[in-house]
């Protein structure tokens, strides 16, 4: 078995590649235990790759999948450079460890569509360094030279001879790796940029892929915890007599984060916490109200803000301007709703604990428990279970569902698996903010836009987070703004946007393409607009005004010849359109909508994509489709309403989501790119909502500027 | 009480009001069956009762007498079923934390519809949420595993 001291492998992989290490062994402790035992504990982080006697390639993932596909992407940048037998690849997630961190981030963290494109170079170079690392095994075996051996699918051969990976792989192991590698020409790829079917579906169709809330273990307890009834409430007192004596509840627990009932099993604790008599003190002042916060949002709009980015004098050429159009955008809190609740299990041992959660922020985590149980990062090891959804909701920065459990598994003194129930998600906070926009144009005789002033009003998101550094920039958090920069006004002679930042008392985090969707709501609806004032068709508009920006053109013109743009759509239908770059990806989105008995319906939404090279043209696909059901949910239904800092809405009778009978056709078209790898999870969630608005302006001259939409 | 779960006949030790979810997830040890809402609004908790979907998180055990229970992992243990199949094949998932549930639903449907239009699937399927928005995949999958049944290709 092969073991390599954390030191040694830090040092290798901090300093070059060389020292990355490949397990080519599976050891017995890195076998997964039977269903619903967890995992024996693993070693130290020591592997990005093993290659087994039985030939099977195990991919060691440093981020998590959560829906979005890294469990095969970068798994087949392995295999290209490998040049593996695709079929005997599988993946799991690593443990959290330091050589894990994303390259140039220092930190094991998934989110804001970076994983591949971080992980471009890393797994590629993992591939291709195993696979020297194997051919060189063979020549020594066969003591011929290197250059006369062929590998392919998995084999290596020298005219007849043939030897399999899993053949040489312990004596691969006991080389040096090399001090460099040359990796495939992109033109030479056989695995990537080919429709490649996902590697999880397997267990994911039998119900055998083990989520956080899935895990169970001799001795595990189940609690459910009761939270505060408002954002800012405190508790004053509880009673826990009833809860006690419901059968199968062994402790009532008081965290920070409320009162935890630790029961036997979920339902126990379900019916602990319903008969836990609490006593709550409503916030100063009396808690928030989102209509009274939308209208001061309002009103602040009125007024510019702290200055983001500025160019010429727009007061001046806004009042020079003949012709002026000014709009107001706004939309509400957001939950992110992820099917899979929160939840967390701790195992505590003395000095030691291991987590077992489905978390997008390893490095956090990890560094939260060490401090709550007042031990060192290395004592804890974090088990990342496949997460149903993530969206951001799993990327805490500050780690506070997973700091809660380990909270409470040290107050409780077992080990315990916290599970929010959907009420919680709902009601418990880290929204997409609720925001407001103020866009004023002076237009000029040729109808394109001579001044732009645009004002945002929000909650940062970022303001407090690990990160904050690399995403605030003198006092501004860029989420708040992100996409402002449009190209269509990057042209405009007089231009300004500017922020207000605003402190409200209910917590906030990134949610699906983050700013993008405000901004490109209020953006693209605006250039909407103004194409209606300029009486000119909204697609040549928009051309007109990108004239300098070939990729953006390709991608509009690409959406709209697809969608028969310019040919008269079906009777009662009408269509609309819109595109925006985010996460280093343009995407164009052309709706067609009817109106339904008063109900928007989208039938059709007809996408083109720039992402850069495709690595996986079906993983991409599958997301642009997951996308545009996501953005579509909020543009049709998603809103939060809170009242003295209560949330009204709590499930998803009343806080629903997009469901198959509302779901349009969807048809996705790649552009052929070289532009630079771009992100693929989230760029097509923010253009659904001004192309469903634009399509429903054009059918019924009715603008719809708030979010969710409601016909009048 | 007796429950016969994917065909073996089980001894389980449940309060009557236990809903059906969590007898079979921390009772019975089958985690495939997922937790969503808890008020039968999404359908990640179907499961058969006699072939018939229901959503087990408001089921109370008590009301489930002697009618078979199918849970996902009844329905195969190597993903080998027709709609199973097809999920694969049209490269379904992504989370696939609903799927579970989706795959139960579309069971159902097929076995009372087995050439199901877009329509019938859009019906039947319409109260199983999927947060990732795999609903197109899911309708061509549907269609796949009813050629697969009727031993189509």
């Amino acid at each position: 078995m092969n073991r390599v001291t954390r030191r040694g492998f830090m040092i290798g992989t901090t300093t070059s590649l060389a020292g990355l290490v490949l397990s080519f062994h599976v050891p017995e402790s890195f076998a997964r235990g039977p269903k619903g035992v967890p995992p024996p504990p693993l070693p130290p982080a020591n592997a990005f790759l093993r290659i087994a006697p039985d030939d099977s390639v195990t991919v060691v993932l440093a981020h998590s999948e959560m829906g979005q596909g890294i469990w095969t992407s970068l798994a087949m940048l392995i295999a290209e450079e490998l040049d593996c037998d695709w079929s005997k690849v599988r993946s799991e997630h690593a443990p959290a460890a330091g050589v894990y961190a994303a390259p140039g981030v220092g930190m094991q963290i998934t989110g804001g569509s970076t994983t591949t494109l971080l992980e471009f170079d890393r797994y590629r170079k993992v591939g291709a360094t195993a696979r020297d690392m194997l051919l060189r095994a063979a020549a020594a075996r066969w003591k011929v030279p290197r250059e006369k051996l062929v590998a392919e699918a998995g084999v290596i051969r020298n005219g007849a001879k043939r030897l399999r990976y899993g053949e040489v792989a312990v004596e691969a192991m006991a080389l040096a790796p090399p001090a460099s590698v040359k990796l495939k020409d992109p033109k030479a790829w056989t695995l990537l940029g080919k429709p490649t079917r996902r590697l999880d579906s397997p267990e994911k169709v039998t119900g055998k892929a083990t989520f956080g809330i899935d895990v169970s273990f001799p001795g595990l307890r189940t609690a459910v915890i009761l939270r505060p009834p408002a954002f800012g409430a405190t508790l004053v007192r509880f009673d826990d007599r009833s809860a006690l004596r419901v059968p199968g509840v062994e402790k009532v627990v008081q965290i920070p984060t409320g009162v935890a009932v630790v029961a036997k099993h979920f339902w126990a604790a379900m019916l602990g916490r319903d008969a836990l008599v609490a006593e709550w003190r409503q916030p100063e002042g009396g808690g928030v109200s989102t209509e009274e916060l939308l209208a001061e949002y309002r009103r602040t709009a009125q007024k510019p803000g702290v200055p983001v980015s500025a160019a010429g004098n727009v007061v001046a050429a806004l009042s020079a301007a003949k012709t002026k159009l000014v709009a107001e955008f706004d939309v509400p809190y957001l939950a992110h709703a992820t099917m899979e609740t929160l939840n967390c299990a701790v195992r505590i041992d003395d000095d030691r604990c291991e987590i077992w959660t489905g978390t997008q922020f390893q490095t956090g985590d990890q560094k939260v428990a060490a401090t709550i149980l007042g031990t060192t990062i290395d004592k804890v090891q974090i088990h990342t279970m496949f997460l149903g959804g993530g969206f951001g909701r799993r990327a805490s920065p500050q780690s506070l569902f997973v700091a809660e459990a380990v909270t409470l598994a040290k107050a409780a003194g077992v080990p315990v698996k916290v599970v929010w129930t959907r009420e919680d998600d709902i009601r418990g906070g880290y929204y997409r903010p609720m925001y407001v926009h103020r866009v004023q144009v002076g237009i000029a005789a040729n109808g394109l836009p001579s001044a732009w002033d645009h004002v945002v009003v929000g909650q940062s998101i970022m303001s407090s987070a690990p990160w904050a550094s690399v995403v605030m920039k003198d006092g501004i958090d860029l989420t708040s703004i992100e996409g402002t920069e449009s190209p269509y006004v990057d042209n405009v002679p007089a231009r300004r946007v500017t922020l207000h930042t605003t402190t409200v008392p209910v917590p906030v985090n990134a949610w699906r393409s983050v700013g993008n969707t405000h901004t490109a709501f209020a953006i693209e609806s605006m250039v909407d607009e103004l194409a209606h004032a300029a009486k000119r068709d909204p697609l040549e508009y928009r051309l007109a005004l990108l004239a300098s920006k070939p990729r953006f053109i390709a991608a509009l013109t690409l959406a709209a010849a697809k969608a028969g743009w310019g040919t008269p759509p079906p009777p009662g239908r009408a269509r609309g359109l819109a595109v925006h770059e985010s996460f280093g990806s343009i995407v164009a989105e052309v709706a067609e909508v009817s109106i339904d008995q008063g109900h928007i319906r989208v039938h059709a939404v007809t996408c083109a994509v720039d992402c850069g090279v495709v690595l996986n043209p079906l993983g991409v696909d599958a997301q642009i489709q997951g996308s545009i059901v996501f953005g579509l949910g909020a543009a049709l239904h998603g809103k939060l309403t809170i009242k003295d800092g209560q949330v009204q809405e709590s499930n998803f009778h009343d806080y629903p989501l997009l469901r198959m009978f509302e779901t349009p056709r969807v048809s996705v078209h790649l552009i052929q790119s070289n532009a630079p790898l771009g992100g693929i999870g989230e760029p097509a969630v923010a253009p659904i909502a001004p192309a469903v608005a634009n399509a429903v302006f054009a059918l019924t001259n009715q603008r719809l500027r708030s979010l969710p939409f409601r016909l009048a | 009480m007796k429950l016969t779960i994917n065909g073996a006949e089980r001894e389980i030790e449940a309060p009557p009001d236990m809903p059906l979810l969590w007898v079979i997830r921390d009772l019975a040890g089958l985690p495939g069956t997922k937790f969503g809402c808890g008020k039968a609004q999404c359908g990640a908790c179907t499961v058969h009762l006699d072939g018939n979907p229901v959503r087990s998180c408001v089921l109370p055990i008590s009301e489930v007498g002697a009618r078979r229970i199918t849970t996902i992992e009844g329905l195969s243990s190597d993903g080998s079923h027709p709609v199973q199949r097809a999920w694969i094949e049209a490269d379904v998932v992504q989370c696939g934390y609903c799927q579970s549930g989706q795959v139960m639903t579309a069971v159902a449907l097929l076995a009372r519809k087995p050439e199901p239009s877009d329509d019938d699937i859009d019906r039947a399927m319409s109260g199983n949420i999927c947060r990732c928005g795999t609903y197109n995949r899911i309708r061509d999958a549907i269609h796949l595993a009813s050629r697969l049944q009727r031993g189509g290709k």
